[in-house]
């Protein structure tokens, strides 16, 4: 599709951030974005855009647990419209908060049919029970879908994490099993090789099973991720920046993303 | 009826407790002898329901749907009082 006709929606409730930097991001690459409260996204208006994001943060104060309160409000306000988006092929992005977001409402990693009814996850408290913000380093593991077609498999990728709740841990050593046959970790984190975590502090940064940072749907257009990429977008802002030099490394996954919506 | 419910939403056993370890040391730290620690969240709900059974099965529902993830979390549901009622 012709992408001055395609538009992002970023949604934004009290206590989410970085909503900002992704509209940035996206508008760099020629996608215009519109950033929403969710109580302003009537019934049927998902439907004009082809890519949403859940941006990070800190929603509803992270009371109860981190996601829970809006991934619910989701589940109760946008449910069929969110649905229906997902079967239509349509990309929906979690970053940080947003992947909390995302596993608390089911949508990840999701049921046999779309959503499960209950999570079947959790971004539990860091390992390190320290809120771990810095860089690191991820190694991608999904090119096939539209988030990571830019990062071959095995490339190993810089950007920051900044959050306290971000463990990765699934229902059953079955659902992991699952995740890991059927290619949807897309990313883990690594030592600076490209090697790995294998847990091991500080490369995994949380102690997230199987060093996941991300995972996507069975289909592969629903990605939600703990690092953020928009952070990790211009060159200037990229850890021991010195000058000019190319983009980040979190622009390859927006540069996906535009990849995929271009082919709609 | 009204009726006081607590929902005490807890990690379930053999699930790793970063909060409760650096409040064990703290404690530690402070003189105490204190093995493991483990950390709860406690919900005292005001629940409208026609007896004490209906606000404890409500408030376990909302343990389902909310307060606990299934992934990690535990839950333990307690009818405290009635509204209007000391005994």
């Amino acid at each position: 599709m012709d992408l001055r006709k395609a538009r992002a929606c970023i949604l934004r409730v009290g206590g989410t951030n970085c909503d900002a930097e992704v509209r940035v991001a996206l508008e760099e690459l020629g996608l215009r974005s519109d950033v929403l409260h969710m109580n302003w996204l009537e019934k049927g208006r998902l439907s004009e855009y082809q890519l949403l994001v859940f941006p990070g943060g800190f929603s509803y104060g992270d009371y109860v647990r981190a996601g829970a309160v809006w991934g619910k409000k989701v589940l109760t306000r946008i449910r069929r419209d969110l649905e229906r988006f997902v079967e239509d092929g349509r990309l929906v992005m979690g970053i940080c908060n947003g992947f909390q977001v995302l596993v608390e409402a089911g949508v990840l990693p999701g049921g046999d049919g779309s959503f499960s009814t209950t999570p079947r996850a959790v971004l539990a408290n860091n390992k390190s029970a320290k809120y771990e913000c810095r860089w690191v380093f991820l190694r991608g593991e999904g090119s096939q879908t539209p988030f990571a077609r830019r990062v071959g498999n095995g490339e190993t990728l810089r950007v920051p994490v900044g959050h306290g709740e971000g463990r990765f841990l699934s229902e059953s050593e079955g659902v992991l099993q699952e995740l890991i046959r059927s290619n949807r970790v897309v990313f883990r984190y690594s030592r600076p090789s490209g090697e790995p975590a294998k847990g091991a502090y500080p490369f995994n940064p949380n102690g997230s099973s199987y060093d996941i940072a991300a995972i996507c749907n069975r289909d592969g257009n629903v990605m939600g991720m703990m690092p953020h990429p928009e952070r990790a977008f211009f060159g200037w802002q990229a850890v021991g920046y010195g000058g000019p030099q190319g983009p980040a490394d979190g622009r390859k996954i927006f540069e996906g993303i535009i990849d995929y919506i271009m082919e709609l | 009826m009204m009726f006081l419910v607590k929902a005490e939403v807890g990690l379930k056993r053999g699930h790793f407790d970063p909060e409760g370890d650096v409040v064990a040391k703290s404690l530690r730290d402070l003189g105490f002898s204190v093995g493991s620690v483990r950390v709860s969240k406690a919900y005292t709900i005001e629940v409208d329901a026609r007896d004490a059974a209906e606000a404890k099965a409500l408030a376990e529902e909302m343990c389902r749907k909310l307060l606990a993830n299934p992934t990690k979390d535990d839950f333990m549901v307690e009818v405290l009082l009635i509204e209007g009622r000391t005994d």
